[in-house]
């Protein structure tokens, strides 16, 4: 590889300075004049008929300044969801506990709380359904009457069918000399960002609305939101989303959610600038979590321990409303037909209504749940074969240049590699006591994009002022994982200057271009995808004005200057004969002479204040929009990334058969990468990414007892601290893609996918049971060690 | 309304206080410091650690009124003429910080077990910096990042 300046350096996350001093300003930390506190009043039921709503007591509150209710409701049709099936105010009835029924805007929050007590709702309580199987059953409770076209709705199934094979499955299903089949249960976990969920709407004087709001996706906050302005009769009128420093993401701002519409209801109502801020329990309730599902599913091999076929069919516990959870079935396709080299494939997936929460995106967006059942089944299938488990993988292992069941097409893949150092670094092989035991587990996921909407693309304008320091207008949101500071380093290596010469400007829908969002582990790719092309224009525009001004220039310098040589002067016109390094411009054949070279802030100015008409300054833009494909809509195949990631996780655990507890005493992650743009930040994903994926496969779960969670806090919903943490190693396994940005693959959520299997897998090596319902709580672990002892 | 008088970051300050304020609310409210970050309100996370005569306290639980009198240090007092305290810069370089939101809290806890820490700096172990950062939640780093950083500004000092 060649050598970098800035590439592949652990350089310092731009946003650090002020995050570790306090001065980074999150939404908790905003304020507009006059403004006003929102607070809403949720249903304490899980399914219920509305039969009224009494604010008489509530609206004589000195304070109160507008009340949201059905009844108040400016946007009466106005629906969200995907299939636009949840009012951000509720109508007719409740289908879920933490369902908005009113809204209070008032002087102060107190005040705002008080009015919501003060509300009176009269319900009529509807039996419930809690369980998609039972929710699925022709006789259940209907959660929703009618769908967004008012045609009536005869059962709880969502009308959205997620399915794809490839291969004959029959003929492989023949050829199989050995099946196992499992089915596997994963439930709600919560993102649990530090920090909690905000908002600011205002409208100004001509009724556009500005909003300050952390979240993943501004520009289709924007979208999303101009949808409710044309719902208010407001035409022509727009949206501008500003997004602060965001306390933590993981998929939980990929949405729009009800408390975000109804603070424009109440701005829009009251006339005023409405804030609503989360509390950590409203955060729990009122943010939806991941997915939960029931994975059934069934693989083969031949005599060689070859793969044959996989065939899984996933149930989703949709919960009231749609959000992006029951799009996760799009993903899970991804590691269904393409996570090892497996002739024929088939996957179905259908999501149900229920009357529980509804869930969203949460890093890995399916994959983890669906590597649960792969990696876990895989194991069993090994065991069957009587092929040791690691040399199972390898023997299936994907490989470079090889286009997959679903037409993923893969291009540098290790794989192996990464199977082969986990072996090698937790000395797979070596006899191990009692209750000890190795796990490992693999993945596959995007690493080039995800062209789930029309647009993949994202915008970047770069523009260089007199001083040669660039400002970098960008559409890509930072959520901590240093998407600046890659941009930045990529700017500074492809121009020739330093990466604190850059600014870069992000998060407002109104200053920088579009971009479609901080998730799918995208955004390190697309963003320095296009940062390679705007630092490429805009050196070749200063290249050009050197290529004018330079001869002047370097006469001028070099006046009294007895021993200049002027040989070299018709050079300095061929802007190919000119480079820049270190904010200086030289001839790149004679790099020591200085009497030839110029700071490029000089050229700059010369360029910019020519004293005519042709003064000109470097501003470059760039959409990057990657070249893969939509999945086809029936046969739900095609190359939807540039390129492709995988990696291997090894763990060593010790099971204590007394308690049920799980300790990991080694971990290896090795993930091929691509290439490290900043090994430090890389590292960084991935250690997240894992310990994110302990939480998951061992103590996070949302209790949830007929649709009521009973653990919204950190006490009783525990995610890991650093007591916590254990030996973990990290291997990047560079294999520079021939897409990505300085062979550069995207690494930001896949930390997580395959924890919770390895560990799985892990036990089962120590003290021989097969978990398979996350989380391997100490509880769930005894209970399966006393239930499977005895069979 | 009460009045309460203290040491804030260096300076002696007095303010007006409702019997019930947390430490947290006035921090933010009263004297503009937002570095102290809300991440539960109830003690659990330790996003809100500031130091009340050196030792970490959760600001969100403790009231206002108990540190009349005492010396409370919040993140804004560490850079000393905006060259930054040894953790914060071993937070730079070693990548401890990602969403941030737990990064004030975290250094503050840092920062109290390292000035009552018994032994030589460069001899802590990883246990007892676990130990000590045990009620400060992060969600993004994994921690291995954030234990790095608090042993490598104990082998700076020593």
């Amino acid at each position: 590889m060649q050598q970098k300046n800035f590439i592949g350096k652990r350089l310092a996350k731009m946003d650090a300075p002020e995050k570790i001093s306090g001065k980074a300003s999150y939404i908790n930390d905003l304020s507009v004049p006059n403004m006003l506190f929102g607070k809403i009043k949720r249903s304490q039921h899980a399914h219920a008929i509305i039969k009224n709503i009494d604010i008489s007591r509530a609206e004589k509150l000195p304070g109160v300044k507008a009340i949201l209710t059905r009844d108040s409701n400016p946007a009466p049709d106005f629906k969200i969801g995907f299939i636009q099936d949840n009012p951000p105010i509720k109508d007719d009835k409740v289908r879920q506990f933490r369902d908005e029924v009113a809204a209070v805007a008032a002087t102060s929050t107190e005040i705002a709380a008080a009015a919501c007590d003060l509300i009176k709702v009269e319900y009529e309580p509807l039996p419930g359904v809690f369980d998609p199987i039972t929710a699925a059953a022709a006789d259940a409770p209907l959660i929703h009457e009618f769908d967004f076209r008012g045609n009536p709705i005869k059962n709880n199934s969502l009308p959205v069918k997620w399915q794809i094979s490839d291969g004959d499955l029959e003929e492989q299903k023949k050829r199989s000399k050995h099946i196992v089949s499992g089915t596997y249960k994963t439930g709600w976990a919560h993102h649990c960002c530090l920090g909690v969920a905000g908002i600011i709407a205002e409208f100004d004087y001509q009724k556009n609305l500005k909003v300050q709001m952390p979240t993943q996706i501004p520009f289709l906050v924007q979208n999303d939101l101009n949808k409710l302005l044309l719902a208010l009769g407001l035409k022509n009128k727009n949206t501008r989303v500003i997004s602060p420093t965001i306390g933590g993401a993981f998929g939980n701002k990929l949405d729009t959610h009800c408390y975000e519409y109804i603070a424009v209801l109440l701005a829009f109502m009251a006339g005023r600038a409405v804030k609503i801020m989360f509390d950590r329990e409203e955060e729990f309730i009122g943010m939806a979590p991941r997915q939960p599902t029931i994975i059934k599913i069934t693989q083969g091999c031949d005599e060689n321990g070859l793969l044959t076929f996989r065939e899984a069919e996933a149930i989703l516990d949709n919960g009231a409303y749609t959000s992006w959870g029951a799009t996760v079935p799009s993903v899970m396709y991804v590691p269904m037909t393409s996570l090892y080299r497996v002739p024929a494939v088939s996957f179905t997936a259908s999501c149900v209504y229920t009357n529980n929460i509804f869930s969203q995106a949460f890093r890995g967006y399916g994959n983890p749940q669906a590597t649960f059942a792969i990696e876990s089944s895989m194991d069993e299938l090994a065991e069957k074969a009587g092929i040791e488990p690691l040399e199972m993988r390898l023997l299936n292992s994907n490989r470079p240049n090889e286009t997959t069941p679903m037409g993923l097409k893969v291009t540098s893949c290790g794989m192996s590699e990464c199977i082969e150092t986990v072996k090698k670094k937790l000395d797979w092989n070596k006899p191990r006591p009692k209750n000890r035991g190795v796990g490992i587990a693999t993945l596959t996921h995007v690493g080039g994009g995800a062209r789930i909407y029309k647009s993949d693309g994202h915008g970047m304008i770069l523009k260089m002022d007199d001083f040669a320091k660039v400002s970098i207008m960008t559409g890509a949101v930072e959520i901590g994982q240093g998407s600046e500071t890659s941009i930045a380093q990529t700017v500074a290596e492809i121009v020739g200057i330093l990466p604190e010469d850059i600014t870069v400007i992000r998060h407002d829908t109104a200053t920088c271009p579009w971009d479609v969002g901080t998730h799918a582990s995208r955004q390190m790719f697309l963003s320095c995808k296009a940062a390679i092309r705007c630092a490429s224009d805009a050196k070749a525009r200063i290249l050009d004005f050197a290529a004018s001004f330079m001869e002047d220039e370097i006469r001028r310098k070099n006046r009294k200057n007895k021993d200049f040589a002027d040989d070299l002067l018709p050079l300095l016109h061929d802007p190919d004969n000119l480079a820049i390094v270190k904010r200086r411009i030289y001839l790149k054949d004679h790099p020591k002479r200085s009497d030839y070279s110029l700071p490029i802030d000089t050229i700059l100015r010369r360029g910019h204040f020519q004293g005519g008409k042709n003064g000109d300054m470097v501003i470059t833009h760039a959409f990057y929009e990657p070249d893969t494909n939509m999945m086809h809509p029936k046969t739900s195949k095609g190359n939807i990334s540039e390129t492709y990631v995988f990696a291997a996780h090894g763990v060593e655990v010790e099971v204590d058969p007394e308690t049920g507890r799980v300790e990991i005493l080694n971990f290896v992650a090795a993930h091929d990468i691509g290439r490290a743009i900043n090994p430090m930040l890389v590292e960084g994903q991935i250690y997240g990414g894992v310990i994110q994926g302990v939480g998951y496969a061992l103590m996070e779960e949302m209790i949830s007892e007929k649709g009521k969670i009973l653990n919204p806090d950190f006490l009783d919903y525990k995610i890991p601290t650093m007591m916590d943490t254990f030996p973990l190693e990290i291997a990047l396994i560079e294999t520079p893609d021939p897409h990505g940005p300085f062979g550069a693959k995207g690494i930001g959520e896949v930390g997580i996918i395959p924890v919770a299997p390895a560990i799985a897998n892990a036990i089962y090596d120590a003290v021989g049971i097969r978990l398979s319902e996350i989380p391997f709580t100490c509880e769930r672990v005894l209970a399966e060690i006393k239930r499977q002892g005895q069979e | 309304m009460i009045q309460l008088k203290f040491t804030l970051n260096g300076d002696r300050v007095e303010t007006w206080v409702k019997g019930q304020e947390m430490l947290l609310d006035i921090l933010r409210d009263n004297f503009n410091l937002p570095g102290t970050r809300e991440g539960c309100g109830l003690g659990e996370c330790g996003a809100c650690t500031v130091l009340v005569n050196g030792a970490s306290v959760n600001s969100c639980l403790f009231p206002a009124l108990e540190v009349e009198g005492k010396i409370v240090e919040t993140i804004e007092s560490l850079a000393d003429a905006g060259k930054f305290h040894p953790l914060q810069q071993a937070f730079l370089d070693n990548g401890a910080s990602q969403c941030g939101f737990c990064t004030p809290g975290m250094i503050m806890s840092a920062k109290a077990f390292i000035d009552s820490y018994p032994g030589r700096p460069a001899a802590v172990s990883e246990a007892e910096i676990k130990q000590a950062l045990a009620g400060n939640l992060c969600r993004c780093t994994g921690y291995f990042q954030i234990i790095a950083a608090v042993k490598a500004a104990m082998q700076e000092q020593d």
